[in-house]
């Protein structure tokens, strides 16, 4: 209930639910061991697929660039494994669409050495080779989006970098695989900051941690370096706080205008694990072969975090960690905005943070929906401050354009609140995400016709 | 081997938990002292008028979904809310058969044409308790008194009046603490108003109880809160200004809180969250517009008692409401809009 909202250490609205991470966050990252075939999908990140330059029956080295990127939003992908090429073929993705992928056998008893390329130095390479170096990595947002991250630190002209804001927010019920990295990889995410500071130009940087990890917290803030202009700031937990928009107006007070980006206030966001991924492999100018990812969920046995090599298939991973016969559902991220995976034979990707297995009685939705009772449940809770029920109505009547023009549609970033308080169990975030999609594809005709 | 077919859902995957039919059982839940006050205070006359409300609504309610051959929805507990309000909201020794009448409308015209539950415009008891006030009007302003002495052992000889007659009344019939002020200025005592002594219909009388019931249901964020603490608020600012303007003529802002049906009205009618705004904004604007209502009807109307028309009339300028008065969304410039 918004009785109290005078709290300026946060954002309007959000929701709590529970948090479900106390089965992970003491469990320190471990790897986990290689599959026997690796399955890389070319588009593993939002913008061009990467373009392969392997050809099938050739022996790679671990680290080893296998695809180039695809253009200035794309990255390319080196191999996780020392292996073979035994097949480039289409392969499944999570999103139900086909992507060209390499499958990579593992050599069975190679130490698996990782390659080391041209190093990055962060004293002295300009903003530019250092954005070069992290397009070179194959960087991505790891925190679920996946966007090129070399992209999204590129300053436009005539803006300006103040704030480097570090994303260790980790509001995604379940997950803690974040909240690991920052236990266990504080160099790395140190030299990472160093790297992005020069990279942005910004004056400082600011970590941004939930009230549920002040171990995290006091952790970092013990192993500051000299002379790093970085502090921590401790928030109090509320979901979606991990949102670039929510995040930045929790920290600093500001609002990103609608339709913005962070860089429009003079912020930059990064996730903390992609931090730490920036300062461990630029250093050494590798690859990102693995990432860290929570496996959980009442359907898992071995819950825990473990370092998991990109393309490994989904399979393999629940097979490791050992599943209950009745599995039912599986997402790959969150709770709250992950997304149902309808095959298993899929992969880990780069954008993957967790893994959630869930059994039929561990399924709390409810089938049976009820009209709209204008509770005002999700109003109090959407952090965008729309309206979800007058929303809801009019894509039931698919006034898409009225919910796009009088009730700021496409500002809803699905953060999935609305859906969670409501009572009547209406699908809101599928309503607007069909609705977003369509309103998209509308204004894309629109423009079609108006070049042509 | 792990199972090749998985269910997919759209996300969130995850749920409060929290269902409508819960909030509206929590609504009964917080109405039942008030129903259990009535019948301590007027007896079986009472308890026979509010369950004949509340059997005919519910009755009705699903012998219509029968009729378009939907499944039942009488188990989402919101008819047994349209019922148990009809009840509460009506003279003690009110005719059953009219009751009954009245149960069959607010269901039937008051929801159902709307297209039921989470559609209908108006309250659906309140549109019940216009038709009959209209139809009925000498009916509906007999007031029984309370505690008599009898009250558990005989039932007013107007309760059975047949159907379609017109009832009669017996001798003894009180006078509402309100009509009593307006049209006789002899006023009641706070103490008398706060823990219901007085006479009224079936559930307006003590307003205590009532606020114990929204208090309840306020600290389990099922309703808002925001609601009666506009109406009551506008109400006590427009009545203070006026008594203190003059104290002989106009009656005391406490006086006007806690008499006739503005807490009941204010708690459980005003709050109906379906014919009630939904921003914080308009949800004060609707507040103030029922109390301020309230009071002018009270002091300047033909009429000793105002909530109902004003909750009415707040019920349908309240899609307006919602249309213009938005929330700033986050990242914008203030937009107040006409629709
Ligand atoms: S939470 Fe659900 S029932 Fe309540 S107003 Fe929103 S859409 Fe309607
Ligand atoms: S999904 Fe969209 S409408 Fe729903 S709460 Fe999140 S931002 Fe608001």
């Amino acid at each position: 209930m918004a009785f109290f909202n005078f709290h300026k250490n946060t954002f309007k609205h959000g929701i709590h639910p529970p948090e479900s991470k106390e089965e992970t966050n003491k469990l320190p990252i471990k790897q986990f061991p290689f599959p026997p075939v690796i399955i890389l999908p070319m588009g593993q990140h939002i913008g061009a697929p990467s373009q392969i330059v392997v050809r099938e029956g050739q022996e790679v080295h671990r680290g080893q660039l296998l695809a180039k990127a695809g253009g200035y939003v794309s990255v390319p992908l080196h191999a996780p494994v020392s292996g073979t090429i035994r097949k480039i073929a289409n392969v499944p993705t999570i999103s139900g669409k086909m992507s060209q992928g390499i499958f990579l056998e593992a050599f069975p008893s190679s130490t698996q050495e990782v390659l080391e390329g041209e190093p990055i130095d962060p004293d002295t390479a300009t903003p530019e080779e250092i954005l070069q170096g992290i397009q070179n990595a194959g960087i991505v947002g790891l925190g679920g989006a996946a966007f090129p991250t070399h992209v999204k630190l590129k300053v436009p002209d005539g803006k300006k970098c103040e704030t480097l804001i570090i994303n260790g927010i980790e509001c995604e019920p379940y997950l803690t695989t974040d909240h690991r990295v920052m236990l266990e990889q504080e160099t790395d995410i140190f030299t990472g900051i160093k790297y992005l500071l020069k990279a942005t130009g910004a004056r400082k940087a600011i970590i941004g941690i939930e009230s549920n990890k002040q171990d995290a917290a006091n952790h970092l803030n013990k192993y500051i370096p000299e002379g790093l202009p970085v502090s921590v700031q401790v928030l109090p937990v509320k979901y979606p706080q991990g949102a670039e928009k929510m995040l930045v107006t929790a920290t600093l007070g500001k609002e990103i205008p609608s339709g913005k980006l962070p860089i429009e206030v003079g912020v930059v966001v990064v996730n903390v694990a992609t931090t730490a991924e920036i300062g461990r492999l630029l250093p050494h100018g590798q690859g990102i072969q693995e990432r860290v990812i929570t496996i959980t969920g009442p359907g898992v046995r071995k819950k825990g975090n473990y370092t998991i090599p990109i393309g490994t298939p989904l399979r393999f991973v629940l097979e490791q960690v050992g599943v209950d016969e009745e599995i039912s559902e599986v997402y790959m991220g969150g709770p709250m905005m992950g997304v149902a995976v309808s095959n298993l034979d899929i992969s880990i990707v780069k954008g993957t943070s967790g893994i959630l297995v869930f059994t039929k009685k561990d399924i709390k939705r409810s089938p049976k929906t009820y009209p709209c009772i204008k509770c005002g449940a999700c109003v109090d809770a959407c952090p965008i401050l729309l309206n979800p029920s007058k929303l809801g109505i009019l894509a039931k009547f698919e006034a898409y354009d009225e919910m796009a023009s009088n009730y700021n549609l496409m500002d809803c970033f699905e953060c999935g609140s609305c859906s969670y308080v409501c009572p009547s169990h209406i699908p809101l975030v599928q309503y607007f995400r069909l609705s977003k999609r369509i309103v998209r594809k509308r204004e894309a005709e629109k423009k079609e016709k108006v070049n042509a | 081997m792990l199972k090749k077919t998985l269910d997919i859902s759209s996300s969130p995957h995850i749920v409060k938990g929290r269902s409508t039919e819960y909030i509206m059982k929590n609504v009964v839940w917080a109405l039942l002292p008030v129903v259990f006050f009535s019948i301590y205070s007027f007896g079986l006359n009472a308890l026979l008028v509010i369950f004949t409300a509340t059997f005919a609504s519910v009755l009705t309610e699903h012998f219509l979904c029968k009729l378009s051959k939907k499944e039942t929805t009488v188990n989402d507990y919101s008819a047994i809310i349209t019922g148990l309000l009809l009840g509460l909201s009506l003279p003690p020794s009110f005719p059953l058969w009219m009751t009954f009448v009245g149960g069959v409308i607010g269901i039937a015209l008051g929801k159902y044409i709307f297209g039921g539950l989470g559609y209908n415009v108006f309250n659906p008891a309140l549109v019940a308790r216009a038709v009959l006030q209209a139809a009925f009007p000498v009916a509906i302003t007999t007031w029984h008194p309370a505690f008599l002495a009898d009250r558990f052992t005989t039932v007013s000889e107007s309760v059975f009046t047949f159907p379609f007659m017109e009832p009669h009344y017996d001798a003894i019939s009180g006078a509402t603490p309100l009509s009593a002020f307006k049209f006789d200025g002899v006023s009641t005592s706070t103490m008398e108003l706060a823990f219901g002594q007085v006479s009224g219909s079936a559930g307006e009388t003590c307003a205590i109880i009532i606020a114990l019931g929204g208090i309840y249901l306020i600290a389990r964020n099922m309703m808002s809160w925001r609601i009666p603490v506009a109406v009551l608020l506008s109400a006590f600012l427009l009545s203070g200004a006026l008594y203190i303007f003059n104290n002989e003529l106009y009656p005391s802002p406490v006086f006007m809180l806690l008499s006739g049906g503005l807490m009941l009205g204010a708690v459980f009618m005003a709050t109906d969250m379906v014919s009630s705004p939904i921003t914080p904004l308009g949800l004060w604007v609707y507040g103030a517009i029922i109390g301020i209502l309230t009071i002018v009807i009270r002091v300047w109307g033909g009429l000793s008692e105002g909530v109902m028309y004003s909750i009415l009339l707040a019920n349908a300028i309240s899609p307006h409401i919602d249309s213009v008065i938005k929330n700033r969304v986050y990242g914008t410039k203030r937009k107040i809009k006409a629709a």
